[in-house]
This record gives C-alpha cells, structure tokens and sequence, in this order.
C-alpha cells in the first residue's frame, strides 16, 4: 500500500512538473548574423533548453550575406526560422508583409512591459508603424556605431609631443568629429616602432549596408533628418541641407586623407583586422564587437580603450541591434513564444549583458554597477541616448541601396559633388516613395 | 536468320505494351518519345519567359505578395531605357566583354600557335596553363582581390618592380580608371587557356600536306600563316569568341568577388545591377523588363554572330 501511495504521489508530482512546462518538447531554430554576440546566445540558450525541455538549433549567417539570406527566407514564407534576430530596419516589411507574429497581446498576456526595456530601443527595435504601440520584436541586441583606438600609442610621450607640436592641442579621446579627423590625419603615413600606420578604419562598403552605415556616423552629429516632417516623405531641404553636405563631404576628406591604402570596400571584418594588425590607430565599428576586441590578447586590454561617436553640431550615433521576432511562417510559435518569455526576465538579460550581449533591459542599463562592468558601457549608455536609425520602411532594401551607390559614386569613386550625391539620393528615394504610394 | 536490333527490341516489349503501340501511328510513337522533352523544355524555358515578360509589364515585387498587381504598360521599358545608370552598366559591361575577348583571342591564339609547336615538355606546359580555367570563380576572385591589395599584394610589386615607384601609390580594385582593367585582367588570366585550347584545336586540324604543297609552292612562313593557317583556325576562333562573349555577357560571380561592382559603380555590370534589382531591391516587374532587354540584346547579337560562323564555315 506504501509503495502504492509513494507511485501515486510520484506520478502526480511528475505532472505537476510537465504542467510547467510546454506540452511537447521542440527543436527551435534562432536564426542571426554570425557573430560574436551569437556565440554569447548559444551559451545562454543552454539555459532555456535546460528549463523548459525544448532544444534549441541556430542558424548564424555571415552579416555581409545576413540581409539577403534571411530576407530571401521570409519572402519565400520559409520555415527555416522559428525565431528571427532580424536588422532593426527590417521590422517594417516584417510587420506589413506579415513575416512577424504581432506581439502585443502575448506581452499582455505574459506581463511583459515595453516600459522595462530602453525607449531608444523599443522604437527602433520593436514598433511598426513607428512609435506606435505595435510590437513585432522584442528588444534584444541594443547596438550602434561608436569608436576605438591604441591607448598605448595615444599614452607614448613621443607621440604625445608630435601631436602638440603639430595641432597645439593634447592627444586625448576626440570631442567633436572634426577632432576626429585630426587625430586620424596625424596618424596618417607615421612610423611607429618601425612601420607605417594609418589614421583610421571606416567603414566603405558598397555590397550590403557598409558605407551608409559609416556616412551617416558623419551626417547624424552634423543634424541630417531624412524628413522635414516625420512622416511626410519632404525630403527636400533635409536630406541635402547644407550641414548634411558639410558632413558628407567631411567624410569623403576623411576617407581620402586618414585611411588605410586599398580601403575601397570595408566594413566590419576590415576594420577590425586594420585594428588588430595595428595597421590603424583608430577605427568605427559597433558596440557588439568591443567585449572581443577588449579581450583581444595582442591590441586589447591596456592598449585599447573606446569612445562614443563624437558630436559635431549635435550628438548622434548610428544605430545599430536587433530585435527577437517570432516567424509568423513557423510550425512551433508557441515554443518561440515561451523562448522570448524566458529572453524577457531581467535575471536573464543580466547575464546575456555578462556574457558579451548587449542588453537593452533598464533592470540591467539602469544598474549601478552598470557603467563599470566593462570600459566601453558608459560609451554604450553614452551612444544609445542619441542614436538615429536608417529609414524603416518595407522598402528599405530599395532606400538602402540607392544610399549605398550614390554614397560610394562620391566617396570612394570621387564623381561629383556631395550636393549633386544627395539630390540624386532624393531622387531615388521620391521614386521609390511614389512606387510605394506614399508620395 | 540473325535478328535485327528493331526485331530483338519488339521481342521485348511486353506483351501489353506491344499491344497498345502496335496501334500507333508513328507520328503517334514519335510523340511519345519526343514529348517528355518538349514537355521539360516549356516547363523550365518557355513558361518562365512568357511569365517574365508578363511580368515585365507589372509593378510586381517579389517580397509584397500582398500588394495588388497593376499593370503599368510599357513604363518599366521607359524607365530602364532613359535610365542614365543603366547605360553605364551597359557600357561598363561592353568595355569588359570587348577587351576581355580581345586579349584572350590574341593571348590564347599565341599560346596554341607556340603549344602546338613540338618541343620538349609540351603536355606539361599545356597542363599548367590550363590550370587557371579549372578554379571556381569565387576562388580566383578571392585571390587577386590578395594579389591586388596595395600594401602586401604581389601585383603592384612587380609592377613598381620594372616602372619604379611606391607599391601603395596606386588601387587596382580602388581606382575608377583602374578597375575596369582589373576585372579585365583577371578574367583573362582565367580563361585565355580555354580560348587556347579550342585554338589548338583548330591548328592540329590542318592537315600536314596542306602546309607541304605550300612549301612546295615556296610560299613563305608569313603567306602560309596567312593564307593556311588564320583562314583554317577562324571558325573555331570564331567558336571560342561566341563562347566567351555569351559567358562575359552575364559575368557576375568573378567581378562581385573582386569589386562588387565598386568603386562607385565603375565595374557594376549588366548582371550585377540585374541581381540587384531583382533579388536585393526585390523589384521584380522592374528587372523582368531588364532581363528581357538583355535576353533580346544577347539573342540578336548571338543569331547574327551564328549566322557569320556558318558563312565562314562554308567557305
């Protein structure tokens, strides 16, 4: 009888237990760029396989095939993908086209607050038609374009002294971009313990996303807006204002006077080689590569330190991240429901910001300790309050593109004038509003 | 009596078979046979033709189902056709196709002129020079984007080596007026071995008395070459040339790997800005009206180019 009661009691507490958890045990497939913040992703899914049955595939493209890999995906109603970590420009054709499930009523079933998480990052990351209460993604990757440089050489005594002798100012972190430039211009073609470096690593593309993304480092802080009017597609004064052509042609001079020989066609993966071959002293990327580059053993740790995209005009970083959106196309949308339940608990965004992740949680922003926990999180803090995103519309595939030639034709191909690139750019851009319907 | 091989097949048709064919026509029966391959070809070539020029006349996107279709008459045509950026790419692809064909004929010729000269190693040499044409584009892009690389690549190296210089002091793939020239380069080191190899087989058809009656006629080397040698290889020059310049028309996967297109859009040809329209900025009523023009451009070219082979061949 003993025994029997003991069997009973053990079946119902085994129940008990499954009621926790999902009535059938899935394999979900995350699908991201290849990167070092996905390899922080696969450690702290162990512990979500772990609590609630489920186990977990990725799928981690490289981010100059990224877009047109998992755009191709979505546009073709594929299943490849249960869970998505999609660019945050993609959420409006993800939302109009019906790629991503609408979030709102599982965040309100669930007690998930948008209000918990960075307001920067909701409205990037999340919201469809912008800044309304719409959400397709939960923030998960808060990401933007900031700076890094040789603190060894920026400390030499040597340098220091040539560097005053040359601008009559001291060699410290840049407070304005034009600083910037300076500095970069001052490294340009110097020997340093035998070889030759150069100013800095930018970003210059033409393929994806590259020289946009590094232009637009340049036109944020001199105060561009693509819109005179936010969401009346009046382009014209904003986009080819004269402080956005003082940028652009600042970048161009940047590109032309303080870059590395043969940097025609770079991006992330030059300009963290440039750095870490010490072919550079200073260089753009996002935030998510700076934990790898601190830990780096040769040009991290003492040797490098980092600083926010500096301001010209006015502050302003590119933005870069992601939000976790469940693929409207998946056979197992509760299991990736119950995945972006788990992701959303604050003891979990603390330890996907240990691991190397950028948490956009304020549990976890908003922590004392915060600033402190790595050299580069006060910049990160610093970038996130004056971040400024790439259009978000779901023809933004088409906007980005026409930027990325007409930027190219002038930067790298040196054909025409800034303005006569912006114009051109307004052009391309009208046109596709009026395919659109929007103009 | 031995069995003929029609004979031995109908032995083994099956009887139920045999019974169904026996009252065929054979019209019927070369229906049959045929059929399976017409049936292929209008499935995977002429539906999707007819479909893109369908399509051509659309607003059509790919990626927004959802969006309602409008006809738009012949505004995609216009569009490309007064499309200042698309002429570049044409022209951009029309520099490429015609240098590229240009020195692969004269390299590739020169080098089967001499392989098929008899000299000591003459299979090892053909074997190394045809190494280049058996790597996968991709491969080959990758490496000279290395070779061409200012600060460590071999080429501008050598290149200072006999002009003087700074190695770093000028772009290959950087430059406007230099990377038409390096795809170029590229592409013919790849694929002059092919156009040799055809050569070489246009020179080892001649037959030896041909160029024995000349000498005894005292013809020189130089008249012999002229009057034997060119006249004899042209229609198979002429066959590489064809081959080459259908192949350089749609060149994509070499140039993308060495450019991208870049920098600007110097070295963004026909096929790339395709692709791009297509599968990146996904207006696909757009690129179909582009496709089509490309199609009928190569198309007409190509027919009137046959028609020319087949007037030398019968001379």
């Amino acid at each position: 009888m003993r025994i029997l009661n003991l069997a009973t009691v053990s079946a119902i507490g085994l129940a008990a237990a499954g009621f926790g958890q999902s009535a059938q045990a899935e394999d979900l497939t995350l699908c991201w760029a290849a990167w070092d913040p996905a390899n922080a992703l696969v450690e702290l899914s162990k512990e979500f396989e772990a609590s609630s049955g489920h186990s977990m595939s990725f799928e981690f493209v490289p981010w100059p095939n990224f877009a047109d890999r998992m755009l191709n995906e979505l546009n073709s109603g594929g299943k490849l993908c249960d869970l998505l970590i999609g660019d945050s420009q993609w959420i409006g054709g993800g939302a109009e086209n019906g790629h991503y499930v609408k979030l709102n009523d599982f965040f309100d079933n669930e007690g998930i607050s948008m209000d918990d998480f960075a307001p920067a990052t909701v409205y990037a990351y999340s919201t469809w038609p912008k800044g309304t209460p719409n959400y397709y993604a939960l923030p998960a990757m808060g990401d933007a374009n900031g700076w890094f440089y040789r603190k060894d050489w920026f400390g030499r005594e040597d340098i220091q002294a040539a560097f005053k002798e040359a601008t009559g100012r001291d060699l410290a972190e840049p407070k304005s971009q034009k600083e910037l430039l300076e500095i970069a211009q001052f490294f340009q073609g110097r020997e340093i313990d035998g070889n030759t470096v150069y100013g800095a690593a930018i970003f210059t593309e033409r393929g994806s996303e590259g020289i946009t993304m590094g232009v637009t480092g340049a036109l944020y802080p001199w105060g561009f807006k693509y819109e005179n009017t936010p969401g009346e597609y009046d382009m014209e004064g904003a986009v080819n204002s004269p402080e956005a052509v003082e940028a652009l042609e600042f970048y161009k001079e940047f590109y032309q006077t303080a870059t590395p020989p043969g940097y025609t066609n770079s991006y992330m993966g030059e300009s963290l080689d440039a750095f870490k071959s010490g072919q550079v002293a200073m260089a753009m990327n996002w935030f998510a590569f700076f934990p790898g580059l601190y830990a780096d053993p040769d040009t991290g740790g003492d040797k490098i330190d980092f600083f926010v995209n500096p301001p010209q005009n006015q502050a302003g970083s590119t933005l870069g991240g992601q939000g976790i959106s469940v693929v409207s196309y998946s056979d197992k949308q509760d299991a990736a429901l119950e995945y972006i339940k788990w992701f959303a608990q604050p003891d979990v965004q603390a330890k996907w910001w240990s691991l190397g992740g950028y948490s956009a949680h304020n549990s976890v922003l908003n922590d004392p300790g915060f600033v402190d926990s790595q050299p580069f999180a006060g910049d990160f803090l610093e970038a996130m309050g004056a971040v400024q995103d790439f259009w978000q519309e779901p023809a933004y595939a088409e906007l980005l593109l026409a930027m990325q030639k007409r930027m190219h034709d002038y930067v790298v191909a040196d054909q025409g004038t800034a303005k006569e690139a912006l114009d051109k750019l307004i052009e391309d851009w009208t046109e596709v509003f009026e395919d659109e319907g929007k103009l | 009596m031995t069995q003929t091989l029609p004979d031995r097949a109908a032995q083994a048709t099956p009887p139920k078979v045999a019974r169904k064919i026996k009252g065929l026509s054979d019209r019927a029966i070369a229906w049959i046979f045929v059929g399976p391959t017409i049936f292929l070809l209008l499935a995977i070539n002429i539906f999707p033709l007819i479909w893109t020029i369908n399509l051509s006349f659309t607003n059509f996107k790919a990626n927004r189902t959802n969006r309602a279709v409008e006809y738009i008459g012949t505004r995609n045509y216009e569009r490309i056709l007064t499309d200042s950026d698309i002429w570049l790419s044409m022209q951009a692809t029309a520099h490429f196709l015609i240098w590229t064909i240009v020195f692969q004929v004269l390299i590739g010729f020169t080098l089967a002129w001499l392989i098929n000269k008899k000299f000591r190693g003459n299979d090892l040499w053909t074997t190394i020079i045809v190494l280049p044409m058996m790597l996968s584009p991709a491969v080959v892009g990758n490496f000279w984007t290395f070779l061409y690389q200012p600060q460590i690549g071999l080429f501008n190296y050598v290149i200072t080596f006999f002009t003087g210089g700074d190695p770093s002091g000028f772009q290959m793939l950087g430059s406007v007026d230099l990377a038409p020239w390096s795809i170029v380069i590229v592409d013919t080191w790849m694929w002059t071995p092919f156009v040799m190899l055809i050569c070489l087989a246009g020179l080892r058809s001649i037959p030896d008395y041909i160029y024995e009656a000349a000498e005894i006629d005292r013809a020189s080397k130089l008249r012999q070459f002229f009057t034997i040698t060119i006249p004899m290889v042209l229609p198979f020059l002429m066959l590489a040339v064809l081959f080459r310049g259908i192949e350089n028309f749609k060149m994509f996967d070499l140039v993308v790997q060495l450019t991208g297109g870049g920098p600007g859009s110097t070295t963004e040809l026909a096929s790339i800005n395709l692709k791009r329209e297509a599968f990146e900025k996904w207006r696909t009523g757009y690129s179909s009206a582009f496709a089509i023009i490309l199609f009928v451009t190569v198309f007409g070219l190509a027919s009137i180019y046959v028609k020319a082979l087949n007037k030398v061949k019968e001379r």
